[in-house]
């Protein structure tokens, strides 16, 4: 640091100092920087304002455009009626595929929200730093960085080749994605919750898992519903996992198995595919209906967070 | 500190919420699915794409009662579902699931059982025959439905009607020709300016009986290209971009400018897109049409088992890329109302169905050909 | 009330495991349900361990007549024919690298700029309008990209970027044309746009941890602006900045429906990055509704190949943000 510094400290070692002479009596003025650092720092303030320009174009893009192309087709029919006999017809909708998600969804919720929730409070309450509560920690980073589709491809090589496509399976691959998300949330969550709390508790005579159940999760409740509702978010937005476990249908179905089951995902997915003008304009308007159910998700999970005001 | 007051409120809330969504999704899927599937017991599940949905409605119960599902080319795929549909909507008992998932796809699923019949632009090679002979049991039926065209579909701005000769045609897909405006496409076209762009080739990804026409045609009317790729379901292109199924590359046409790839007839007029002129055979340009493609069945001799191939006919008004797509059944089956609704549905399309073929632009059989077809589906029958 | 502060290095345990006057464990019960709920409670954490052993034992033992009868070839070769059973992924390999590292040379100075923007430039009230935006693109399903890719982000910016670069840089053989917007560039533009709020919020995170008395000191010293941030927040942050590139990068790896649209489902390799191209993911994507037999075997071992990459980047990557962030 003592190299490049020397350049901006006046009265180094030559005693002049952007060409001026330095001496006692040196003002204020004479320690402004050279007109080339000025100007460097100029060019890097203008190229990191260009960079946030850049990356702010995309957000205002896709919300407009989705919103703008989707609403020109999302009319009552679209949100009540499922897919038309082939891609070319015009009409129908996406309720095929919004049904399907909502019902994996809800189902990979039901799993993955208590197991999620029970191995953070493990984490926190029980095994705090000992090896397998590392081991568990890691584990879950980990997780959290496999590739969807491989989710999908074990769920396939697990699952579907016994028992055949299905919601059930759908769901079994977005619970195996959410539950590191909500483990690792929650734990985040957990260890905020005042120690005074807890020992209150406990001076009280409660047992530990009547702390955890009564006092600590619903202290830490907002915290970790911000958690859930983001990992839920993230479930409903995921297609390439279903594509190799649910597989995709035309029809609308509440078969948990044996059947495959379509989603709003999958159903955009082939939409986007598409050459014919009536299954592009139904991919834009189901774009924009996941896109609101996801947002919903974010954005209320952020108001719980900023209400109980549990902050990062 | 003080003691925060517990904020159960979020918590419950989104257990609500969750409850509602997963009763308000098997709710409408509930009503749903009542309305839609009037047959019973749900459809075969296979290692394949999006199923047909079906039109049925309640109302007088018919004397066909099955649940059919089918699996191949994406060629007569839009015909095939509006058959079904039609048929459905006459006989509400019966489900027929079609899905479009490529020749190659459908053969693979004929010969492991999974689906009720096939649909292939590929007759199948003889070890395919035998192979799924041997899985069903029973002799394999190639029943030809329509004859459909092949199109060069090209996304070039303001320019209609663009004309080729397959040699020139064959330069393109092999990346000899890699510009429009090219001495060799420029010679065909006089009086028109094509642009200085590069062409983009787009082929299939998947394994197609398009492919196998497309290809099988080039390998006739070049001879670098039969030494060098061949033809068949799958080959390795030399250059280009690839899209799934003929919609997935009539999307990729319709998205690259510059582009040119071939694709079944209705695709490319469903998706407005231009599509070229192409030389056959007895020299002339030929306008790929219903008129066109018919012509080019005529005067082929047809062999015993069905098995034929209709490309760069001789005729004169022959579009040179045409071929006959055919489903694949077996002679013998083993539940006789599957037989029942498969033959009715198969004689109904091939006789009544001929209307919607001509209006989507597949030329129907002619009728010495028509006739072979319907023997051929009456000598279905159960084990 | 102020409750006396407690000791937070004493053991919680003390209090509740004493032979305290509490008659659910004078009865014993309270003992039981507690190590009832430590069995339950952890058997939910060790769920995670084996659902990821039997992930990996479960595929690779799919995939393994496929390894077996393709051998090292499986990632040396190109060749990919599932009708005559040759199966070489070595293509999609090349692409998603290709594509990962294109995402990433494009991320990485927009998400440095727009971190540095939020912790160092930016006027309080623009942080949090920018910072919704960013969780937002965040947010955003990559079906959504991938849709918008195609119809919006393909004729506006890919082709024509594409075809000025070809034009005009096509000497230089990763430039070289026919250029499309569908092609290994195409797709890592794209993937820039979904990984750069990733790299963002990991750098806000890593420069915010940044002492304010170190920043002064620069400026005090007569530094400017990008000098303080050069002496005094780069290098405290270089673990946890190349930590959240690699997240970035693990992200990229794995990503598959906004690739499969937009890289050109082309098998073969290409140098030119405007030409079209396969990734890993796509290609399971794509081909598997398709797919029978000895070809869903290849591409269960095309995703344990992209499984093992990812792997090793994103512990590589944990491993430095850890060191970082954690004790």
């Amino acid at each position: 640091m003592s190299d490049s510094l020397s350049s901006i400290v006046p009265g180094g070692s030559q005693d002049r100092w952007a060409g001026r002479r330095v001496g006692p009596g040196v003002s204020l003025k004479d320690c402004r920087p050279t007109r080339r650092r000025v100007w460097r720092d100029r060019r890097n303030t203008f190229l990191v304002s260009l960079a946030v320009g850049i990356t702010m174009i995309p957000v205002v893009m896709i919300l407009y455009q989705i919103t703008a192309k989707g609403i020109a087709t999302m009319d009552w029919e679209f949100l009540t009626s499922s897919m038309p006999l082939s891609f070319r017809r015009e009409g129908g909708g996406f309720l095929n595929g919004l049904v399907g998600t909502f019902i994996m969804v809800g189902l990979a919720s039901a799993v993955s929200i208590p197991f999620g929730v029970l191995a953070a409070v493990y984490l926190v309450e029980y095994g705090k730093k000992n090896w397998l509560a590392k081991l568990i920690r890691f584990f879950s980073d980990v997780m959290t960085g496999v590739p969807s589709v491989f989710v999908g491809l074990f769920v396939y090589t697990a699952l579907v080749i016994e028992f055949g496509f299905g919601a059930l399976m759908g769901a079994a691959s977005l619970a195996i994605i959410m539950m590191p998300i909500i483990v690792r949330s929650t734990e985040e969550m957990l260890k905020l919750v005042p120690q005074e709390l807890k020992d209150a508790s406990y001076a009280l005579g409660a047992a530990k898992w009547q702390t955890v159940i009564k006092i600590i999760l619903p202290s830490a409740a907002p915290g970790i519903t911000t958690g859930v509702m983001l990992a839920v978010a993230r479930a409903a937005g995921e297609t390439a996992p279903l594509i190799l476990t649910a597989l995709g249908s035309y029809q609308l179905t509440a078969k948990l198995w044996g059947k495959p089951m379509s989603s709003l995902t999958l159903a955009i997915f082939d939409g986007a595919r598409n050459p014919f003008a009536a299954g592009q304009a139904r991919a834009w308007a189901g774009a924009l209906e996941l896109l609101i159910i996801v947002l919903v998700f974010t954005i209320a999970a952020r108001l719980v967070a900023s209400r109980s005001r549990i902050s990062r | 500190m003080i003691v925060k007051k517990t904020h159960k409120g979020p918590a419950a809330v989104l257990v609500l919420v969750l409850l509602v969504i997963g009763l308000v999704g098997v709710a409408a899927a509930g009503c749903g699915e009542a309305a839609d599937l009037p047959a019973a017991g749900g459809s075969d599940t296979t290692a394949s794409g999006t199923a047909a949905t079906t039109a049925g409605s309640g109302g007088q119960s018919a004397p066909l009662t099955a649940s059919l599902n089918g699996a191949g080319a994406t060629f007569p795929e839009p015909l095939y579902i509006e058959w079904i549909g039609e048929f459905q909507a006459a006989n509400p008992e019966v489900t027929i699931n079609y899905q479009g998932i490529g020749s190659g796809g459908g053969i693979e699923q004929f010969t492991k059982l999974t689906v009720d019949f096939g649909a292939s632009d590929a007759p199948m090679k003889d070890e395919e025959v035998t192979a799924a002979e041997a899985a069903g049991g029973a002799k394999v039926l190639h029943i030809p439905t329509v004859f459909g065209a092949v199109v060069l579909a090209y996304n070039l701005e303001g320019i209609e009607g663009l004309k080729l000769d397959p040699g020139t045609l064959a330069a393109i897909f092999l990346g000899t020709i890699t510009s429009w405006n090219d001495a060799k496409v420029a010679a065909l076209n006089p009086g028109v300016t094509l642009p200085d762009k590069p062409i983009q080739v787009v082929h299939r990804s998947d394994s197609s009986g398009t492919t196998s026409i497309f290809t099988g045609y080039l390998a006739q009317v070049s001879s670098e290209w039969a030494d060098t790729v061949g033809g068949g379901k799958e080959v390795q292109w030399p250059v280009g971009i690839g899209g799934q199924g003929n919609d997935g590359v009539a999307a990729v046409v319709q998205q690259q400018a510059g582009s040119i790839g071939y694709v079944e007839l209705s695709y490319a007029t469903e998706s407005g897109l231009t599509m070229a002129t192409l030389q056959n055979q007895a020299g002339n340009f030929i306008i790929p049409s219903l008129e066109s493609t018919s012509a080019a069945a005529v005067g082929v001799e047809f062999p015993e088992d069905l098995r034929f191939s209709v490309s760069n006919s001789t005729g004169e008004q022959a579009y040179p890329i045409v071929g006959a797509t055919w489903i694949l059944v077996y002679e013998k089956m083993k539940d006789a109302a599957k037989v029942d609704a498969l033959k009715a549905w198969l004689t109904w399309s091939l006789n009544e169905g001929t209307a919607i073929a001509e209006e989507l632009g597949y030329a129907p059989l002619s009728e010495e050909l028509k006739a072979l077809a319907l023997a051929k589906i009456e000598s279905i029958s159960t084990f | 009330m102020r409750w006396p502060r407690s000791n937070p290095s004493a053991p919680s345990r003390v209090i509740s495991t004493t032979k305290s006057a509490s008659p659910w464990q004078r009865r014993g019960v309270g003992r039981r349900a507690d190590s009832l709920f430590v069995i339950l409670a952890a058997s939910s954490g060790v769920l995670i361990l084996l659902v990821l052993a039997w992930m990996v034992v479960s595929t690779t033992g799919t995939a393994l007549p496929v390894f077996g009868s393709q051998g090292i070839s499986f990632i040396t070769s190109s060749e990919w024919s599932p009708s005559d059973g040759e199966f070489g992924a070595l293509a999609f390999i090349y692409g998603t690298v290709i594509t990962s590292v294109i995402a990433l040379l494009i991320a990485i100075p927009l998400s440095l700029g727009v971190s540095l923007f939020l912790t160092e430039y930016s006027p309080k009230r623009l942080k949090t309008p920018i910072g919704y935006a960013i969780d937002l693109l965040a947010a955003v399903p990559s079906v959504i990209y991938g849709l918008w890719g195609v119809f919006i982000l393909l004729p506006l910016f890919l082709q024509p970027t594409a075809d000025f670069l070809a034009k005009y840089l096509g000497f230089i053989p990763i430039f070289k044309g026919p250029a499309s917007g569908l092609s290994y560039f195409g797709a890592g533009v794209i993937l820039a746009v979904m990984i750069t709020p990733i790299i963002t919020s990991l750098c806000r995170e890593v420069f915010a941890t940044v002492p304010n008395a170190d920043r002064h000191a620069a400026y005090a010293l007569g530094a400017t602006k990008w000098e303080m941030i050069r002496q005094s927040v780069l290098p405290r942050g270089r673990a946890g900045i190349v930590g959240a590139i690699m997240l970035g990068l693990g992200r990229a790896l794995g990503e598959t429906i906004a690739v499969a649209l937009l890289i050109g489902s082309a098998v073969r390799i290409d140098v030119s990055w405007l030409r079209p191209g396969y990734s890993m993911a796509a290609v399971i994507a794509n081909q598997f509704q398709e797919a029978t037999g000895d070809h869903i075997r290849a591409l269960v071992g095309v995703g344990v190949v992209l499984f093992a990459l990812t792997i090793l980047i994103n512990m590589g990557a944990r491993a430095l943000v850890w060191r970082f962030n954690r004790i």
